[in-house]
This record gives C-alpha cells, sequence and structure tokens, in this order.
C-alpha cells in the first residue's frame, strides 16, 4: 500500500486527492482512502504537499533497489 | 446512465492539451499573446507528469558561457550525446532559443542558478564543452502553473482528453474530453481555432523490470502516448515509431535522472565497463558518461554474462554526496533519497546495481514542422508527444512556446467552425457508454499487461522480424478488438484507465507496421533476424506514417539538415 494515510493527522482538505497525478487517493466516508494503491507512482507528491505530514510512503518489496558491498571502499578512502 | 454529457460546448482560441513543461509554457505565451487560452490537464497542473517533482537538467547554448561561435556549439551536441533521430532545424530552433527560455523560466521563480552562477554539470564527455545546466525545477510546475493563470490562462485539471476534432476541410477545431473528477465521468466538448498537443510519451507499453507492478515506471505511468495516438486518429503524420530507445536506471526500483547520479559504472568486481574516465575517483563535473555513449551497455553486459553492472559512487568526495542527494531531490527524485535512507543503503560504501528500461516512445511520436505544427493545419504539438525534436525540458518549453506564438498569428487566418455536427462525436459518446455499461466485463489491466507482452515479444527491442512482427500486428489489432468489445470501467477513473489503454493499442500497431517497413537494422534496439545489416541508403531517413481510409501508409523522407 504505497501511500498511508495517518487518519489522525488527517483533517481531509483534500490536497492529496488534488494533486496526485495518478488519481490514487479518494475521498470516500468521511476518510481519504488510497483507492489505486498499485498505481502508485511514488512520486511523493502527496507526501510533500501535504499541509499536515499525514502521509508517509511504504516502498513495496517488487521496488527492490539492487545492492551490493563495492569491493574498492578501501581503495576509495584512502585517496 | 453512468456517463454525463456537458451540454454547453466550451470554446477558446487556443487549446492546450496536457499541462506539463510544454502545454503550461504555451499557455503563458498564448495568454500573453491575447488569446483565449485553456490547459485541459488530466490531474493538476501543479504536480502532473514527468516533472512533478522536479528537473535538474536545462540543455542550453549560453554565449557567455559557451563562447559566441554557435555553429561550433550546434556541432558538437549534435555529435555527441542528444543529436539522433532528430530534425536539424529543429534541434537548432531549440538551442537558439534556450537561453531566452532560462531567463523566462528565471523570471517565474524557478532556480536556474541554484549556485549563483552558470554551472553544467553531466551528460558530459571528457575534453567537450558542457551543455546541460544544472538548475534546481523542485518548485517548476508550481511556477508555470502560477504564471500560466497570472497571464490569464484558463487551465482545467482532471480533464482527460481522448480525441482531436478536425472538420471536413482536415483542419483542427477542437477536442473531446472527459471531466474525471466525480465518479461518474462527464464527457465536454471543445471547439478551438487552434490546439496543441503536449502529453508524455508512452509508458505502460512494455513491461517494466518487475512486472507484478505496472506503474513501477521510469517516467510518469500517467503517460500512455495518447498524444501520437489521438493525432494518428485524426490524420496526424508520426514518425520514428520504428526506432526505439531506452533509458537507465537503478535496477527494479525504476526512476529516470540517470545523469544526475555522479560515481562510475563497474561491474561487481569495482573495475571500470568505460573508457572514459580514468578510475571511479569522478566529480559532478564529469561523472562516467559511459551510458550516455554505449546505450545498451547494461543488456549487454547481462546478456554476455558479465554483468551486473553497478552506479559506483564510492569514489566521490564528501561534497559530492551531499550535492547529489540534494540533486536528487532537484530532479523530482526524492522517492530514491527516501529510499536509500529507508534501507540504510549507504552510497559511500554501496554499490546500486543499475538496469536498462523498456522503450517508452521517447523521440517517437507526431511530425511537426519548423512552426511546432503537425501534418493537420492547426493542430500544434509539442514535448513527449513529438518524434522528430527530443521531448526533453528545454525542447518541451522551447516548442510549447514557439507554437504558442504560431497559434496566434493561424488563428487570425480561419473562422470559428461549429463542431457540434462532428459525426465522431456521438461515436465517441457511444464507446464511452459501452465502456461504462451496467453488465460486468474486462478490467482495463488484463488489456494492459498483455499488450505488454505482445509488445516485448513480438515488437520486442531484442530481435525483430518480419514473421514476429507480421504476427505482432495480428494479436495487437485482435487484442484491440477484445479490448473495443469487452472492456468495462465503474466510475471515471476506470474509464481513463480504459482509454488510456486503447490509445497504446493504437500506438502499438503503428509500431508494429513502422518496424516492418524499415527493412534493416539499426542502433542497438532495431535488430531484424532478417535484415541484419543497417542499409546506408537509409540513413537519414526517418519512417513516417499516416492513418487514412487506405489504412495505415508509411514512407521514408530525409532527416532535415
Amino acid at each position: 500500500m504505497p501511500p498511508l494515510v495517518n487518519e489522525e493527522q488527517c483533517v481531509g482538505c483534500g490536497i492529496c486527492i488534488e494533486i496526485c497525478p495518478l488519481d490514487v487517493l479518494k475521498r470516500e466516508n468521511d476518510k481519504t482512502i488510497v483507492k489505486y494503491p498499485e498505481e502508485c507512482w511514488h512520486c511523493r507528491a502527496c507526501v510533500m504537499d501535504c499541509p499536515r505530514q499525514a502521509i508517509t510512503i511504504r516502498y513495496p518489496l517488487s521496488h527492490m533497489m539492487l545492492h551490493m558491498d563495492a569491493p574498492n571502499v578501501q581503495r576509495g578512502n584512502e585517496q | 446512465m453512468k456517463l454525463q454529457l456537458r451540454q454547453e460546448v466550451i470554446k477558446a482560441d487556443f487549446l492546450v492539451i496536457g499541462g506539463g513543461i510544454s502545454g503550461l509554457q504555451a499557455g503563458i505565451t498564448a495568454a500573453k499573446a491575447g488569446m483565449n487560452t485553456l490547459i485541459l490537464e488530466k490531474a493538476n497542473t501543479k504536480r502532473s507528469g514527468n516533472g512533478c517533482g522536479g528537473n535538474d537538467h536545462f540543455l542550453c547554448y549560453i554565449s557567455e558561457y559557451h563562447g559566441t561561435d554557435f555553429e561550433e556549439i550546434m556541432k558538437e551536441v549534435m555529435d555527441t550525446l542528444v543529436g539522433s533521430n532528430q530534425d536539424a532545424n529543429l534541434f537548432r530552433i531549440m538551442l537558439e532559443r534556450s537561453y531566452d527560455m532560462i531567463q523566462k523560466w528565471e523570471s517565474y521563480g524557478i532556480q536556474m542558478r541554484p549556485t549563483g552562477t552558470w554551472n553544467f554539470e553531466g551528460h558530459a564527455m571528457p575534453g567537450r564543452r558542457k551543455y546541460h545546466l544544472k538548475y534546481d525545477g523542485a518548485n517548476q510546475k508550481a511556477c508555470l502553473t502560477q504564471e500560466a493563470k497570472k497571464a490569464g490562462a484558463q487551465i482545467m485539471n482532471k480533464v482527460i482528453v481522448n480525441e482531436v476534432l478536425v472538420n471536413a476541410e482536415g483542419r483542427f477545431v477542437g477536442a473531446i474530453g472527459i471531466n474525471i473528477r466525480e465518479e461518474i465521468p462527464e464527457v465536454v466538448i471543445f471547439q478551438a481555432k487552434a490546439g496543441l498537443i503536449a502529453v508524455g510519451e508512452a509508458m505502460r507499453m512494455y513491461p517494466g523490470n518487475n512486472p507484478a507492478y505496472i506503474f513501477n515506471t521510469s517516467h510518469c505511468p500517467a503517460n500512455t502516448g495518447s498524444g501520437a495516438a489521438m493525432a494518428l486518429r485524426a490524420g496526424a503524420r508520426l514518425v520514428n515509431l520504428d526506432l526505439p530507445s531506452r533509458h537507465a536506471g537503478p535496477k527494479y526500483f525504476t526512476r529516470s535522472g540517470k545523469g544526475t547520479w555522479i560515481g562510475a559504472l563497474t561491474d561487481i568486481h569495482g573495475e571500470l565497463i568505460g573508457p572514459f574516465i580514468e578510475d571511479i575517483h569522478v566529480s559532478r563535473e564529469l561523472p562516467d558518461p559511459t551510458a550516455d555513449v554505449w546505450k545498451d551497455c547494461f543488456v549487454k553486459m547481462m546478456e554476455s554474462g558479465k554483468g551486473p553492472v553497478y552506479m559506483n559512487c564510492t569514489g566521490i568526495s564528501e561534497e559530492d554526496q551531499q550535492h547529489m542527494r540534494k540533486a536528487l531531490v532537484s530532479e523530482g527524485c526524492t522517492s530514491i533519497n527516501e529510499y536509500l535512507d529507508q534501507y540504510h543503503i549507504d552510497l559511500r560504501k554501496t554499490m546500486i546495481e543499475f538496469g536498462q528500461y523498456e522503450h517508452m516512445f521517447y523521440m517517437n511520436g507526431i511530425d511537426i514542422n519548423q512552426d511546432a505544427m503537425s501534418s493537420i493545419p492547426g493542430l500544434y504539438a509539442s514535448g513527449q508527444s513529438v518524434g522528430n525534436v527530443r521531448g526533453d525540458i528545454t525542447a518541451a518549453a522551447v516548442f510549447g512556446d514557439l507554437a504558442a506564438e504560431k497559434a496566434a498569428a493561424y488563428i487570425r487566418t480561419v473562422d470559428d467552425y461549429d463542431i457540434t455536427t462532428l459525426p465522431i462525436i456521438q461515436e465517441k459518446i457511444h464507446l464511452y457508454q459501452h465502456l461504462m455499461r451496467v453488465e460486468p466485463g474486462a478490467n482495463w489491466k488484463e488489456a494492459n499487461t498483455t499488450l505488454q507482452k505482445i509488445m516485448e515479444e513480438y515488437v520486442g527491442t531484442k530481435v525483430r522480424s518480419e514473421s514476429l512482427l507480421t504476427a505482432g500486428r495480428k494479436y495487437i489489432c485482435d487484442l484491440r478488438g477484445y479490448a473495443e468489445e469487452k472492456l468495462q470501467a465503474d466510475n471515471s477513473h476506470e474509464l481513463m484507465r480504459c482509454l488510456e489503454v486503447l490509445d497504446l493499442l493504437d500506438l502499438a500497431e503503428a509500431c508494429a507496421v513502422s518496424a516492418l517497413e524499415r527493412k534493416e537494422s539499426r542502433g542497438a534496439y532495431h535488430r531484424r533476424s532478417d535484415y541484419p545489416f543497417t542499409n546506408p541508403l537509409l540513413n537519414n531517413k526517418f519512417q513516417t506514417i499516416t492513418l487514412s481510409e487506405q489504412g495505415l501508409t508509411t514512407e521514408f523522407r530525409n532527416r532535415i539538415k
């Protein structure tokens, strides 16, 4: 569920719903809901524009950033 | 009926389809030129599309920095990183007007000199001048939106455009839009003297690095080739659909912005894969340009078993580490920063594997002339919808600006045309009503993912041939037939997604036909097993494609010098 809306913090201003480029968030039954979580692009527009800091992003495991300890770190640090 | 129709036709002089960099710039210039200007945007112009979080490279020519020999710069830029598949006359216009655009953007409040001086970084070759101005675009969409409103342009957010209207004389006269703000979609008809298609490229055409999550794309997945698709349906000429290009970046965490990373490309042992730098101790001024030159290095290294390839930032200075993280914010990649922090990945010690992203119709689209006009009089195009000049930030802004200037003169030559009787309007309303029917049907994702498989396997970027492409075209057409009949949407959001898939299908067929007709191999990704050579007679030849009563027809034209 990419964006997570903290219900306690959310005041229902609707900014996130308005600005989401993917139309992921909706207002239903007096709550801001993440209606289409699998359509999130993780652009963080909702996080950046929320006046109450009520939204966080959980990155799905499908977005795993593959990484490896660098073998040349030692050499890099020396110079 | 789950579909509403707005009775009143909305009229404007200049209709801008898409509120990205290009559309907003066009809106500003058009409104300042005195045109009644209306910008239509499927999301909200403050945060929509590829530029939603920002960008950080602005290709340009600034005489006080580069020197006064414009021709030399022009040749240098065309020869190196970004010159391919473009008409040189358009590229020249882009470069000539780039400084003027930078000054305009500064006046809108966009940070073009965040360090206080003209600062050029990235996408550069050793020993050559640099021409990618490093700017901070984090607030660019908000600034452009504010400026467009200030200039007097109207903006309608949450309106998708599905068709451009052309009258019997063959000139642009309006568009069909759908307001998706409420659960029940509302069809809105627009009448205008001139129009601009300024929407994005075609994401979601090919499978992503992780097929389980189809919105995990390098550019904004709201962009589904709708501009090129509706232009094609209206009779406009498209170009270069046969020549794919592919971006690269962090593997599985798909995000463009490769040029923002400061590092060296190395293998698992930390050995450089390219010849352009001496060791991993690169700097912000000249990071490893290997992937800009060797476009398919990630694919080739994996296929040969020499992969994986890593973005190795462990040799850069601490100042450059901090600088890169800030630049990722300017580029709109705050999610990369957040992910690295959440997973405690330290770029001082850890290499990030990079991979090649799938083809997404970047420089494959509408064929425009030196006035940014398509082959349909009154219909202009700019940004990622265009096929014969790159659609990145500078070109998006410059050709939006140019289109608006030219449209201001064009509209004085045409009269209002009453669009209400055009038969296409009723045809499209029937389609929307059918998609919004109550009986259950197919979900748009079924069609989207199947199209991605067909494109990967039959119109792919690894191998192409007459038999594969012929079968691919047949399957695309079959799928489109099934989709038109069986797709069903419950609300305006799903209707938007269904129409996006239908646009992708139209563009996919034109792509298959173009690939079939380019009977040679060219570049890294148009590899015909039945024509394994590059035919010199086709050097500097662009292939165009047009839809008419005779169906799709292709033609080769000379690349404009």
